[in-house]
């Protein structure tokens, strides 16, 4: 049985993780939330905030390797796992909790 | 979920500041809720610059570190201007002068200190303020105060001879005042200083225009309302209308004592920076360690690394053993590093000094059991090893030379010049304040940090009290200019994998590695390095051509999508126009399209093209397909354009037929990766109007039906004319000749290396030599190697606008639906 979720969350299907090429990232519209999600080439998801804390970048469309995420637009760097920034002194990415179903299909949870 | 633990600091100075943005910046830091207490009405101020305040080299909204807004954003509570009145350590809570309380789980102390106040007669009034005309120099209100007052004033008097004494002095000094320095010791800066750097010290002062009056003591301040002048214990009198206090500081230790917590001279911790009483930790200059107090920041950044580190982390153990301390005076002109001890111990010390007492010179170290214990480095030597070398070599206990007078002045032949910051080990500390190491400062140049400010602000070098500032800028100047420095890692293709170009190249080779993942497993234990992928997917792609092992997620974007990204997130179109030259079909065209997709701007481009800009991501397939025209690679580390003139046929000057050869120029190298990009020009006479001796490639035609060929010329970020290649007679040559080295440049250059650069670096005699006389007999390989870059060439606007690599290559944002909710929803 899964755990209930906390009050507030909401649990969201994205669909098939072959959408995402891996090694690549995705941006998807929750309701009224953007985020990304990343699929790594040893097959990890990570999620995290769409935007880039410095000016808006689109992180889904960054390079990523080794837990982390390279903005595309001036290269500021972040660890997927934690949000963190690395090198730089934005405020960290939110993260937010990912897992895969049984049938591969990508599940988020936010919780407000 | 567990509770966010509170973390109460009092204190906003420069150890309270950096221990709040230490935890934040950390793994473990969200499990705070933050509170700062700070007595003073400011956001935190680098207290140091305030010396640089005073001497008008700085203005005081620039010194802050972070603003009002910074805490704001980290959602740290910040309570600036409320201090601290009492400590209940067993109710775990703290009171503040408005008699509210706060409650915490854990306590930082961070204090600092208040200037002492030596016992002068009427040097306080009756209402326990100085009287008018005294200061003391420690906060930015009394900073701001001096200055308001110094406007009126004429001479100024300082007391005490120590470095804060010495910088009041320097800075009342610049601001034209007349400056007298009063010290009770016969020496100045006695505790740093032994006799002899001390008499010295004092002529450099004097000649700077500061009266200096040793070994007197004063004992009153004379005046009614405001000061008048300063009597000394020998009875004689000194008129004045200014004065500032730098005798010394005491700790604040108040409301530690008043709470039951141990105190001495300082509050005590230990080695784990914790106090005697559970939960309460102290920094920063009013904590005690080991019987010993700081004054100086270096110690307090260290203590604050630590700490923050301990209360993030709950598995580390890290420990707080003392810090040595050096330091280094911020008088304009005058160059003093100390560090350690400035008198040997024993018998068994060594000391080695060298002195030119005339040319203010005065070098002493003390060396114990073969370490550096102390020096004393007065006076800028050139030719001498930099002070920053022995602080070093002191910092971290490193064994020294055998033969001594190599620590003063370098001395084999190799060494000779060994005494610029670009000599200097890599793991050289620059900044002594922050530990920046020179590594550290050109790891940043290189990933991009190219202004000064943007380097400090990556590093912290140069953020503390800035008195490495100027090394930074050389450091900045070099790694920019692409000149050599000892670090390796410069050299290496990329960052993850330290080989040279050419030894990777061979790597790769030998061992038929085709793919990014490939290299990674090969060379670097499997562990992928982001900052490294698409460097080795150009270089990939160089090598084998065809049978390069694509990996999409290598490229960077604009290569994934072919187009450039722009700040908004859309992207910019810019189809291939051959030599600059359309039809009015083509326009056409781009105008319908312009149309159709709502494009919000179309501009013509500095490379005789039309940009079509702010092109969402997904509208891109459908509109290369209604264009029909090629890309013209404008986003992409390849051939990009070759700008024209209109040469023979129609320019009353014309020599040479530019345009038919810009076109075929391009139509035969369009979108060949290379290591940066590559722009050329074609040019009917010398009068040069498309610009092409400035271009990574140009052509110029003159008089006899000749070409000159032109490489690394630049007119970006940096201006420097093109080297002559060679003269030659046909369309055919040029081709040829151009093809040859873009094949050459495509196989030496580093990644991201401009052609300007690279022909700067390999020397245009050498190319002439390998690329024209055949020196090396690799011109046949060249020219065939182009070939086949050329044959392999597909344009990806046409395959992939038809065919996108995956489903989702061009997708915004996917959706996604909500499955479940959680309770009370
Ligand atoms: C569109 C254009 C400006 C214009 O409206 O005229 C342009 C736009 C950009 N230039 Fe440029 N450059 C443009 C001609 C030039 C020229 C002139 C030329 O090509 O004749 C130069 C000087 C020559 C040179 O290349 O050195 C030029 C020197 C640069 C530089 C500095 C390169 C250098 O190292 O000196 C950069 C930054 C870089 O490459 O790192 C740059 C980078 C850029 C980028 C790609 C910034 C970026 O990385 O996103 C700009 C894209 C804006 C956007 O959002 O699309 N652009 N840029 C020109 C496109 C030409 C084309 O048709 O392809
Ligand atoms: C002009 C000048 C130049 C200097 N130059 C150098 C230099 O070049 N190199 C160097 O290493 N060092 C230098 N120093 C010394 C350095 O600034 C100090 O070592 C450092 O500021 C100490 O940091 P701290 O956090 O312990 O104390 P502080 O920076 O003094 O911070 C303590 C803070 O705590 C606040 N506070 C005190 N009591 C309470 C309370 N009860 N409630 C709430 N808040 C309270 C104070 O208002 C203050 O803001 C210089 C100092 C001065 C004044
Ligand atoms: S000069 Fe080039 S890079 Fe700079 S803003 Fe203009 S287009 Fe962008
Ligand atoms: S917007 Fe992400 S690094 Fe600038």
């Amino acid at each position: 049985m899964k755990a209930p979720l906390p009050p507030g969350a909401v649990c969201y299907n994205l669909g098939h993780i072959s959408r995402i090429p891996r090694g690549e990232g995705r941006t998807y519209r929750l309701q009224d939330r953007l985020i990304a999600v990343f699929r790594s080439r040893n097959e990890e998801l990570f999620a995290t905030q769409a935007h880039c804390p410095h000016q808006g970048g689109p992180l889904a469309d960054g390079i990523i390797g080794d837990g982390k995420v390279i903005c595309p637009l001036h290269a500021f760097k972040f660890d997927l796992r934690t949000g963190a920034p690395l090198g730089n002194s934005c405020p960290g990415l939110r993260t937010y909790p990912v897992s895969l179903d049984a049938e591969g299909n990508i599940l988020v949870t936010v919780e407000d | 979920m567990t509770r966010k633990q509170r973390l109460v600091v009092i204190g906003n100075g420069m150890a309270g500041a950096r221990l709040v943005e230490e935890i934040v910046s950390r793994p473990g830091g969200e499990h705070y809720e933050i509170t700062v207490l700070g007595a003073e009405p400011y956001g935190n101020y680098n207290r140091i610059l305030l010396s640089g305040v005073l001497a008008g080299s700085y203005c005081p909204e620039h010194i802050f570190l972070h603003p009002l807004s910074w805490y704001q954003e980290h959602g740290i509570r910040l309570h600036a201007g409320r201090a601290v009145t009492a400590i209940d350590w067993q109710g775990h809570r703290v009171q503040m002068a408005d008699g509210d309380w706060e409650s915490y789980d854990r306590l930082v102390i961070a204090t600092g200190s208040s200037p002492y106040l030596p016992p002068l007669e009427n040097l306080l009034r009756e209402d326990g303020r100085l009287i008018a005309g005294a200061f003391t120099f420690r906060t930015l209100d009394d900073c701001q105060a001096l200055l308001a007052y110094s406007s009126q004033a004429r001479r100024a008097v300082v007391i005490g001879g120590g470095l804060l004494g010495l910088e009041a002095a320097s800075g009342l000094r610049q601001r034209g005042l007349e400056v007298h320095l009063v010290h009770r010791s016969p020496h100045l800066l006695n505790l740093q200083l032994d006799s002899v750097g001390g008499a010295i010290l004092a002529r450099l002062v004097s000649e700077q225009g500061v009266q200096l009056h040793l070994g007197k003591e004063t004992v009153a301040m004379l005046g009614q309302d405001r000061l008048c002048g300063l009597r000394f214990s020998d009875g004689s009198e000194l008129a004045c209308d200014l004065c500032v206090i730098a005798t010394g500081t005491t700790p604040n230790i108040a409301l530690a004592r008043a709470a039951g917590l141990a105190v001495k001279r300082g509050i005590i911790i230990d080695d784990d920076l914790a106090c005697s009483v559970p939960d309460i930790f102290a920094i920063g200059e009013c904590a005690e360690h080991r019987g010993q107090t700081y004054g100086l920041v270096a110690p307090l950044w260290e203590q604050a690394r630590i700490l923050a580190e301990r209360l993030t982390d709950s598995t580390s153990r890290k420990q707080y053993t003392g810090s040595a301390i050096s330091t280094r005076l911020k008088v304009s002109g005058l160059d003093l590093t100390v560090m350690g001890d400035k008198e040997p111990a024993g018998p068994d010390d060594e000391v080695i000094t060298y002195a030119e007492p005339t040319r203010g010179i005065y070098k002493k170290l003390i060396i114990r059991e073969g370490r550096l214990q102390g020096a004393i480095l007065l006076g800028d030597l050139p030719g001498s090893v930099p002070a920053a070398r022995l602080v070093q070599l002191f910092h971290r206990g490193d064994p020294l030379p055998a033969n001594r007078v190599e620590l003063l002045f370098p001395c084999n032949g190799k060494n000779q010049q060994a005494v610029s910051v670009a000599e200097l080990p890599d793991d050289t500390q620059i900044c002594n304040c922050n530990g920046v190491s020179k590594g550290a400062i050109l790891a940043a140049v290189r990933a991009g940090k190219r202004s000064l400010k943007a380097l400090c602000d990556a590093t912290r070098a140069a953020t503390g009290c800035g008195s490495c500032k100027s090394q930074v800028q050389e450091l900045l100047v070099l790694a920019c200019e692409g000149e050599v420095v000892e670090d390796p890692s410069v050299h290496y293709y990329v960052p993850a994998i330290p080989l040279t170009k050419p030894e990777l190249v061979r790597v790769i080779k030998e061992r038929g590695l085709r793919s990014v993942s490939a290299v990674f497993q090969a060379l670097a234990n499997g562990q992928e390095d982001p900052t490294s992928k698409a460097g080795l997917a150009s270089l990939l792609k160089t090598i084998w051509g065809k049978d390069y092992e694509d990996e999409r997620d290598a490229r960077f974007i604009n290569d994934r999508v072919h187009a450039n990204i722009q700040k908004d997130g859309t992207f910019s179109v810019v189809p291939r126009i051959y030599g600059g030259v359309t039809t009015p079909e083509q326009l056409r065209r781009i105008a319908d399209v312009a149309e159709k997709y709502h494009v919000p701007l179309v501009k013509i481009t500095g490379g005789q093209r039309i940009d079509l800009v702010g092109v969402r991501k997904e509208q891109l397939p459908a509109i290369w397909k209604d264009l029909g025209m090629p890309s013209g690679h404008a986003y992409t580390k390849a051939f990009r354009t070759c700008k024209t003139c209109l040469g023979s046929d129609f320019c009353r000057y014309g020599l040479g037929d530019s345009t038919t050869l810009g076109i075929k120029i391009e139509k035969r190298y369009q979108g060949i990766e290379m290591p940066h990009k590559v722009k050329l020009a074609t040019a009917g006479c010398p009068r040069n109007c498309s610009e092409a001796t400035t271009k990574d490639l140009g052509a110029v035609a003159i008089e006899g039906g000749r070409w000159e060929i032109y490489v690394g010329g630049a007119a970006g970020s940096r201006v420097r004319k093109g080297d002559l290649l060679c003269t030659v007679n046909t369309h055919e040559e040029v081709l040829l000749y151009m093809g040859r080295f873009m094949q050459y440049y495509r196989e030496n250059a580093k990644y991201q290396e401009r052609s300007y650069d690279f022909v700067e670096r390999i020397g245009i005699e050498q190319l002439r030599r390998v690329l024209v006389e055949d020196a090396e007999g690799i011109c046949a390989r060249l020219d065939r190697d182009i070939q086949a870059a050329v044959e392999a060439y597909v344009d990806p606007w046409q395959r992939e606008a038809e065919q996108p690599v995956t489903p989702t290559q061009f997708s915004e944002a996917l959706e996604a639906t909500p499955i479940s909710l959680g309770a009370g929803n």
